[in-house]
């Protein structure tokens, strides 16, 4: 089978940028698991654990995005955040990329700081900035979580890769110069595609487990983002 | 309660492992958006090799470990749809253990239920790292 890989791999951003992130990404990892803890009980602990082996699953199924030759994938961020939080959801999607990294070849070791930071937090974070707030305005009925999975998954992968174009402007093996504006642009119309790949993936996935257990969707429970005001709930004292 | 719960997890469980075991062989093969655009000004033959131009994909270098399951197949075994669904399969069971075990691991243990309690911040005597 033909090379496979579908996330940063070696020799893509230098060394030095790669290890920035890595401590960037290590920092908000310890930051997660602190908050995270306060919201991992006997039934959210291995709901989290399956969120993860769900999204491992789910990207390995690449699906065209009807322009020639590029495929797209999920990436998680979403789903995780919809179903478990962002703080246990950006651990369930860097233990996807950490294991894919150690054991399928998948994106460099060496970079894994920088696609955690991509997938794991920016991705996750950009999502459920937009889940309390469309959650906010929506109505509270089935339409109104599938609309909430939908934009906000198609937001976040656009935002998750343009993280990319960010570290590719900053340590990106080959200089492009001005020609990372068109790095930019390729990157975003493609995961615009993919995003709308993401976003029904997400809502259907979400829907699901709503109808089936809605107690375990963390954004349904009473304490999730409905319950809080926007700014201690991204981040503030909790 | 818990054991419909439990019941729950086995069967997300069982999906992802469809997914992964026998859904993932049906998956485009064409570079996703990163890869496509890290290709652009490149030549790529059809095992997905860069041929020619210039291109940021051409600075890629060898996966630190690689190891049996590298590129999502399994070293030994030819059959595409086989080696895919087995290292699928793995990688669900190995996501499962690692995820499930460490957040087990560090889950609160003070014994009560969230659901019910105020959202003001609660005093978790049980926060030091053991």
């Amino acid at each position: 089978m033909e090379h496979l890989a579908m996330h940063i791999s070696n020799g893509i951003i230098n060394g030095p940028v790669a290890a920035i992130f890595a401590v960037i990404a290590l920092a908000a990892m310890a930051l997660c698991v602190q908050r995270g803890r306060q919201h991992l009980d006997d039934r959210l602990a291995p709901m989290a654990g399956l969120v993860a082996a769900f999204i491992f699953a789910v990207q390995m199924i690449n699906f065209p995005i009807f322009t020639a030759g590029v495929s797209g994938h999920l990436l998680g961020g979403a789903l995780a955040a919809l179903l478990v939080g962002p703080w246990v959801g950006a651990l369930c999607v860097a233990v996807v990329l950490t294991v894919q990294a150690l054991v399928f070849g998948d994106g460099g070791v060496a970079m894994l700081g920088l696609n955690i930071t991509n997938l794991a937090i920016i991705g996750t974070a950009a999502a459920y900035l937009l889940i309390v707030a469309l959650l906010r305005v929506l109505p509270r009925t089935p339409a109104g979580l599938a609309v909430t999975a939908f934009v906000s998954a198609l937001v976040s992968v656009v935002v998750a890769a343009l993280g990319f174009v960010v570290q590719y402007k900053l340590g990106g093996a080959v200089d492009l110069g001005d020609n990372i504006a068109g790095l930019a642009g390729t990157i975003a119309g493609t995961h615009l595609l993919i995003g709308v790949g993401e976003g029904l993936i997400t809502a259907m996935t979400v829907l699901t487990v709503a109808k089936t257990r809605p107690d375990l969707v963390y954004a349904l429970r009473a304490r999730g983002p409905i319950a809080l005001s926007p700014v201690p709930a991204v981040g503030g004292a909790r | 309660m818990r054991k419909r719960t439990w019941g729950f997890i086995a069967s997300g469980l069982l999906v992802s492992l469809l997914l992964a075991g026998v859904v993932s062989s049906f998956a485009s093969a064409d570079p996703d958006g990163l890869e496509s655009a890290l290709r652009e000004g490149c030549t790529v033959d059809a095992e997905g090799t860069v041929t020619g131009g210039d291109c940021p994909a051409q600075r890629e270098e060898e996966h630190e470990i690689g190891g049996p399951l590298a590129d999502y197949g399994v070293t030994g075994i030819t059959d595409d749809a086989l080696a895919t669904g087995l290292s699928g399969v793995v990688g669900v069971l190995l996501t499962f253990a690692l995820a499930g075990g460490g957040f087990w691991l560090v889950r609160r243990r003070t014994g009560q239920q969230p659901t019910g309690d105020g959202d003001a911040a609660q005093p978790t005597s049980t926060a030091g790292v053991g």
